[in-house]
C-alpha cells in the first residue's frame, strides 16, 4: 500500500500550450521555400494534367480546362506500368532489406569492439556514392550484356539458354535499383542498430528466447524506425526511377516504368496532360501506400 | 528446449561453481572461484563495486562464458549451454525492460516463451506480487526507476526459475520501500522454495536477508557462512572492515597456551583464543567489534577472561539515540572505537575524559592477513586499498567532529 502512494507521485510532463510568434518567425524562410518550389510546382501540374488538347492545334499545344478524363484515359493505357512500377520497386526494396539488414548489423552490432573496421566498412557502403549513378548502372549493363564474361561462361555451363538475355529482362531492372539503393537501406538501418542496446537481447535470452525469437521480437521491433526510413527511402525514388528500367541502361521494351512512360510522355510524345497526370497519380500511390505502411508497422512513436 | 526448462521449477536447485575463472582482454575479473550454493537457499554475494559480482551472475545465467571451470544447476553440467535453455532468471542491475513492449508484456515474455498456460493472467498476479498491476498498460519509460526496478522483479519471479540471479535489484529505492522489498523477496523465497542468488555491496541488506554471505574481493571469495559467524569471526582484514567496523592491533605473538595465544599490541597484552585465531604465531593481527569493548571511568582490575587497554583520552563522543559512539586515543593502538548502549540517560563520559577499555577474550578474533597499508596513489581497482580507503575515510571523518 506504501507502493501505491510511490505510483501515484510521479507527474505526466505537460507541453508549453502557448505558441511563441518567434517560432512562426523563424520558420519563414522555410515556408517560403516550400511555396515556391513545392506548392507552385505542383499546382502547375495539376492544371497541367487537367488540360484538354487544342482545337486544329498542332502536336503538344494544349488548352487549360478540367479534362479529368485524362487520368482515365492514362489509366487505362498505363496501368501495366503502373502495376510494374510498384512491383519492381516492392522487390528491390526487399532485397535491399535482406542484403542491408545483415551488412548494417554486422557493423553497427558485431563490429563495435573495432571501431577502425566499422569505419572501413561504412566507407565501403557510401563509397559508390562517389561515383555517378548513371556511369555505375552503365557499367553493369557492360557487366551482364550477352557478350560479358558472366553470361558467356553462364551459357558455356548450361546455367543459361544459349538464346537468353540477362539485359533487357525484369531481373537485371531489380537488380539495377537493389543495387542502387542499397546505401540508402543500409545507412538508417546502422544508424538505429549501432544504438542498439545489447543488454535487451541478453534479457530476451535471459526470459527463454532462442536467437531467432530474440531477433523477430526484440531486434527487429527496437530497429524498426531504421527499417522504416531505409524502405522509405529506397521504394520512394525506386517506384519512381526511369533509369534502370530504362531501354539504354538496363531494361526493355516489356520493363518500363512509370517514370519511363512520363519522361516519354513529356519529351517524345509531347503529351503534356498525361506525362502530368500520371506523375499526380504516382505521387498520390506513394502518399497513400506510405500513410498504410508507417500507421501500420506502428513507428510513430518510436520515430 | 529441455524439458526442465518447459515448466515452474517445483523446488530450488543448487548452484555449483568449479575452478571459475574469467579473464577479459587485458584484464582478470575473476581469478580464482568455487562456490556451492545449496538449493533453497538464499545467498548473498556482498563486495565493493567493480569485484566481479556481476560478472559472475553473468556466467551463471550464461551470458557470458568462463574462460576455465565448470558450472552446475541442479548436479546438472551447464557450462555449454545456451542461456535461454538455462533454468535461471536474471533481475539486472540495468533492469533491461524491453521498451517497445508494455509491462505486461514485459513480464509475460519468459511465460509465453515457454508457452506456460494463462501468460497474461500469471503476469497479472506478478505484478500484484510488487503492487503494480494497475501500470499494467504503460511502458517502462513511463515508470519512476523504482517502478521499473519491481516490474524486472515480477518479470523474473513470474518464471519461478530454479534459481534466481539477483544484481543488486532494489539499489534504485528509497530506504523504507527497500526495507519492504527485503521482506518481499525474503517472504517469496521462502514460500516458493526457489534459490537465491543476491548481489549486493550493502552489507546490512546482505546481512538481513541472506542464509548465507559470501565476501568477494578481486575476483575471489574472501569469506563465506552465516551472516552472525561472518559478524562475529571474521578470517582477514577486509571482511572485518568491510562487514561492519572493527578494532585492529598488529603485534608478535608473545605467549601461547593449550587454549589461547597472548599478542604483544596496543601497549600491552591481548589475548584472543586460539579456536577463534587463524594464525598462532610471529606477527599478527587481532581484532574486536566495537560494540564489544567496555568503557571504564576507573581501572578494572585485572582479570583472566578480559583484556584491557588503557588509559587512554576520549577524542569524540558521538551520541546517536540507540548507542553513543566513543573514539578513544589509546597510546601505542591508535583510535579505538567504542559503541556503547544508552542504558541510562546520554554518554557516560566526556571529550576529554582518560579512560580504559576492555573486552571479553571470547569477543576477540584473529586474522589470517594484516591491514595493508593505502599508496600514496591507491589504484582505485584493488577492492582491498577501496576498503581501507573507505575506513581511513571513514576514521578521518569521526576524528573531524
Ligand atoms: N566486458 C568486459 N570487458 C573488460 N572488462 C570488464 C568487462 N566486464 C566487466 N569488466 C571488468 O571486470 C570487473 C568486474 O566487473 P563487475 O562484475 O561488473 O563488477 P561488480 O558487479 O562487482 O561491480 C570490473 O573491473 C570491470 O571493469
Ligand atoms: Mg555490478
Amino acid at each position: 500500500m506504501a507502493f501505491a502512494a510511490f505510483a501515484t507521485a510521479e507527474a505526466q510532463p505537460q507541453a508549453p500550450k502557448k505558441k511563441s510568434r518567434i517560432a512562426l518567425f523563424l520558420l519563414l524562410p522555410g515556408i517560403a521555400y516550400l511555396v515556391l518550389f513545392f506548392l507552385a510546382p505542383l499546382i502547375s501540374l495539376v492544371l497541367t494534367s487537367l488540360q484538354a488538347p487544342r482545337e486544329f492545334g498542332d502536336i503538344g499545344q494544349f488548352d487549360y480546362a478540367f479534362n479529368w478524363q485524362n487520368y482515365v484515359t492514362v489509366i487505362q493505357q498505363y496501368l501495366p506500368h503502373i502495376a510494374r512500377s510498384f512491383g519492381y520497386a516492392l522487390a528491390a526494396t526487399v532485397l535491399a532489406l535482406l542484403f542491408s539488414y545483415p551488412l548494417a548489423y554486422f557493423i553497427g552490432v558485431k563490429a563495435r569492439r573495432w571501431p577502425l573496421l566499422q569505419s572501413l566498412m561504412l566507407v565501403l557502403v557510401i563509397a559508390p556514392f562517389f561515383i555517378s549513378f548513371l556511369l555505375r548502372t552503365l557499367a553493369w549493363k557492360q557487366i551482364l550484356s550477352d557478350e560479358s564474361i558472366i553470361i558467356s561462361s553462364l551459357k558455356a555451363l548450361s546455367l543459361m539458354a544459349p538464346d537468353a538475355h540477362f539485359t533487357g529482362t525484369p531481373f537485371a531492372v531489380i537488380f539495377g535499383l537493389t543495387y542502387n539503393f542499397i546505401p540508402f537501406m543500409t545507412l538508417p538501418l546502422y544508424t538505429t542498430l549501432e544504438r542498439l542496446d545489447t543488454r535487451y537481447l541478453e534479457a530476451g535470452s535471459d526470459l527463454y528466447a532462442n536467437p531467432f525469437t530474440v531477433f523477430r521480437k526484440i531486434t527487429v521491433p527496437l530497429s524498426m524506425p531504421g527499417i522504416v526510413a531505409g524502405t522509405l527511402l529506397t521504394f520512394i525514388p525506386a517506384a519512381g526511377d526511369y533509369v534502370n528500367a530504362s531501354r539504354d541502361f538496363l531494361g526493355g521494351p516489356d520493363t518500363q516504368m512509370m517514370g519511363n512512360v512520363i519522361e516519354a510522355n513529356f519529351l517524345v510524345l509531347l503529351n503534356y496532360p498525361a506525362a502530368a497526370a500520371l506523375s499526380i497519380i504516382l505521387m498520390a500511390a506513394i502518399l497513400v501506400l506510405v500513410g498504410i505502411y508507417v500507421k501500420r508497422s506502428g513507428t510513430e512513436d518510436l520515430l | 528446449m529441455s524439458i526442465a526448462v518447459r515448466e515452474f521449477a517445483e523446488r530450488g536447485a543448487d548452484l555449483e561453481l568449479v575452478g571459475i575463472q574469467k579473464r577479459f582482454p587485458g584484464f582478470t575479473a575473476i581469478e580464482e572461484l568455487d562456490l556451492v550454493i545449496p538449493a533453497g537457499s538464499f545467498f548473498a554475494l556482498l563486495g565493493p563495486s567493480g569485484c566481479g559480482k556481476t560478472t559472475t551472475l553473468r556466467l551463471v545465467a550464461g551470458l557470458e562464458e568462463p574462460t576455465r571451470g565448470r558450472i552446475l544447476i541442479g548436479g546438472k553440467d551447464v557450462t555449454d549451454t545456451k542461456s535461454h535453455e538455462r533454468p535461471v532468471n536474471t533481475v539486472f542491475q540495468s533492469y533491461a525492460l524491453f521498451p517497445h513492449m508494455t509491462i505486461i508484456e514485459n513480464v509475460a515474455f519468459g511465460l509465453k516463451r515457454r508457452r506456460m498456460a494463462d501468460p497474461l493472467g500469471k503476469a497479472h498476479e506478478a505484478l500484484k506480487l510488487v503492487e503494480l498491476d494497475h501500470v499494467a498498460q504503460r511502458k517502462p519509460q513511463q515508470l519512476s526507476g523504482g517502478q521499473q526496478q519491481r516490474v524486472a522483479l515480477a518479470r523474473a519471479i513470474v518464471n519461478r526459475p530454479a534459481l534466481l540471479l539477483l544484481d543488486e535489484p532494489l539499489g534504485a529505492l528509497d530506504l523504507k520501500l527497500r526495507r519492504q522489498m527485503q521482506l518481499e523477496l525474503k517472504t517469496i523465497q521462502e514460500e516458493v522454495g526457489l534459490t537465491f542468488l543476491h548481489v549486493t555491496h550493502d552489507q546490512e541488506e546482505a546481512m538481513t536477508m541472506a542464509d548465507t554471505v559470501a565476501v568477494m574481493n578481486k575476483g575471489a571469495i574472501e569469506q563465506m557462512g552465516a551472516p552472525e559467524e561472518l559478524y562475529e569471526l571474521p578470517r582477514t582484514s577486509f571482511v572485518a572492515n568491510f562487514l561492519g567496523q572493527s578494532n585492529l592491533f598488529t603485534g608478535e605473538v608473545v605467549g601461547t597456551t593449550g587454549t589461547a595465544i597472548t599478542v604483544a599490541a596496543a601497549g600491552g597484552r591481548i589475548v584472543v583464543p586460539t579456536s577463534r585465531a587463524q594464525r598462532h604465531q610471529g606477527e599478527v593481527t587481532v581484532g574486536v567489534r566495537p560494540e564489544k569493548v567496555a568503557l571504564h571511568v576507573d581501572e578494572p582490575a585485572a582479570s583472566s577472561d578480559r583484556n584491557v587497554l588503557g588509559p587512554g583520552r576520549i577524542v569524540d563522543v558521538s551520541f546517536s539515540g540507540v548507542s553513543t559512539q566513543y573514539l578513544v586515543e589509546v597510546a601505542g593502538a591508535g583510535t579505538v572505537v567504542v559503541f556503547a548502549q544508552n542504558m541510562g540517560f546520554g554518554p557516560v563520559a566526556d571529550v576529554g575524559t582518560d579512560v580504559w577499555l576492555s573486552w571479553a577474550v571470547d569477543h576477540g578474533f584473529g586474522l589470517e592477513d594484516e591491514p595493508s597499508e593505502v599508496g600514496r596513489f591507491p589504484s582505485d581497482d584493488s577492492t582491498r586499498s577501496i576498503a581501507v580507503q573507505r575506513r581511513e575515510a571513514l576514521v578521518s571523518e569521526l576524528e573531524e567532529h
